[in-house]
């Protein structure tokens, strides 16, 4: 709080405030006020006192508003640090700043927003069936749910398909799902073989028959996945050797028309890589669809529980990851 | 028309390819490990051929996959024909493999 004292004030307003006031004469320096001058001198000192107050305050609202700035700066300075890096890893930024409405034209974050809510869907439907197992439901009512869930499976792999046109790296990326899940990527989603390995061991009992035709289904769906892999490093041999033809020593007309030919070349087979996440996506919901031929309603509920129970694990281990300590 | 029906029926499997389509190699690779031999013709500067293989309604044109001279589709009909069953049977029924 700053004391009031117009001699000692060190404030460079003071002498200055004095001067102003007519209390020095021009002869006699400093003139001491007698009576009749009192009261106008108090007055007056009351409002050099308030103009100082306020403009203290001032300074203070100008020092909080610089403070607010420089802290603004350095979140500004945060977000677009945190822009690049999501831009790098592929993710569609629009540039606009436009958000909420339309997601159009922005095919990967569209996309990641979909797969979260066709989760979040899933795991609601999964719950329910979790629910209707414990209460001892009877089959028919287990048959409405489970068959629900396998549709709603269908509505992810259309929702892939479109995905995959708009953006096919972005599928084949698999940033839209949590690290731990993309440890086993495969061709833009999950292996059926594998899943139908943990299922062997998580549906006993199951009879001679299921059980052959189970095998069945694990060797076909492996034995499809493996020409579809194939197919794969085909293309990826062949886009190698493309470019690769369209290197060489620079410059005559020849070698130009030779480079955009083969650029031509290279962007037809980039284009067959949506064909192949459409196939594995094809190969998965025929997987799931002669699983759930082969199992009685009961089994094919507790196989979907199951499945779903191993993927929440592989979330929360990504969770755990994420949050893991470091140096 | 009729080439494509002759060379259909020469052989228990045949697969017409083209050599850029990758998703041939797959139907290939998947043909072979299911230890049947197929024929393959590859159409890659045949456009007659080409145009018989659509007219007769293979869409996409390749991999156009016959088994025992019959059209059977192209790959998405191949793989789920393959995860049902029906695949290995048919191959077996034509005699490309025996188990």
């Amino acid at each position: 709080m700053a004391e009031f004292s117009p001699r000692t004030d060190t404030s460079t307003d003071g002498e200055t405030e004095d001067k102003a006031l007519g209390l020095y004469n021009s002869s006699h320096g400093l003139v001491v006020s007698d009576a009749s001058d009192k009261s106008r001198d108090q007055k007056t000192l009351r409002r050099l006192a308030q103009n100082r107050e306020a403009a203290r305050k001032s300074r203070l609202r100008k020092k909080a508003y610089v403070q607010q700035l420089e802290s603004s700066r350095m979140k500004l300075t945060q977000l677009e640090q945190e822009l690049q890096r999501a831009r790098q890893q592929g993710i569609f930024i629009s540039s606009s700043g436009e958000q909420s409405q339309s997601m159009s034209g922005n095919g990967a974050l569209a996309f990641d927003v979909e797969y979260g809510r066709w989760v979040e869907e899933h795991n609601r439907r999964v719950s329910e069936l979790k629910g209707a197992v414990s209460n001892h439901a009877g089959d028919g009512e287990l048959r409405i749910i489970v068959d629900g869930v396998v549709a709603h499976y269908e509505d992810i792999f259309r929702i892939k398909s479109d995905a995959a046109k708009a953006d096919v790296f972005h599928v084949l990326s698999g940033m839209w799902k949590t690290p731990a899940e993309r440890c086993f990527l495969w061709l833009g989603g999950f292996r059926s073989s594998e899943l139908l390995k943990l299922l062997i061991t998580q549906l006993e009992p199951l009879t001679e028959q299921q059980l052959l035709a189970i095998g069945n289904l694990q060797q076909t769906s492996q034995q499809a996945e493996d020409a579809l892999s194939q197919g794969m490093e085909a293309l990826q041999q062949s886009l190698a050797e493309t470019i690769a033809g369209s290197l060489g020593s620079s410059n005559s007309s020849g070698n130009v028309a030779n480079y955009m030919g083969q650029m031509a070349m290279a962007m037809g087979k980039l284009g067959t890589l949506e064909g192949f996440i459409r196939q594995a996506d094809n190969l998965r919901k025929q997987t799931l669809q002669q699983m759930h031929r082969i199992l009685t309603t009961r089994q094919s509920a507790r196989a979907l529980i199951a499945i779903n129970d191993y993927s929440s694990r592989l979330r929360a281990l990504s969770s755990l990851w994420l949050a893991r300590p470091r140096e | 028309m009729d080439r494509v029906k002759n060379l259909a029926s020469k052989n228990a499997a045949v697969i017409f390819t083209k050599s850029s389509c990758c998703m041939c190699h797959s139907i290939k690779a998947l043909f072979y490990d299911l230890g049947a031999s197929p024929s393959v013709h590859e159409v890659d500067h045949d456009a007659d051929m080409e145009r018989a293989l659509r007219r007769l309604g293979c869409n996409p044109a390749f991999p156009a996959v016959f088994i025992g001279g019959k059209y059977i589709g192209s790959a998405k009909d191949v793989i789920s024909l393959h995860v049902d069953g029906s695949l290995k049977q048919k191959l077996i029924d034509a005699r490309a493999i025996w188990f």
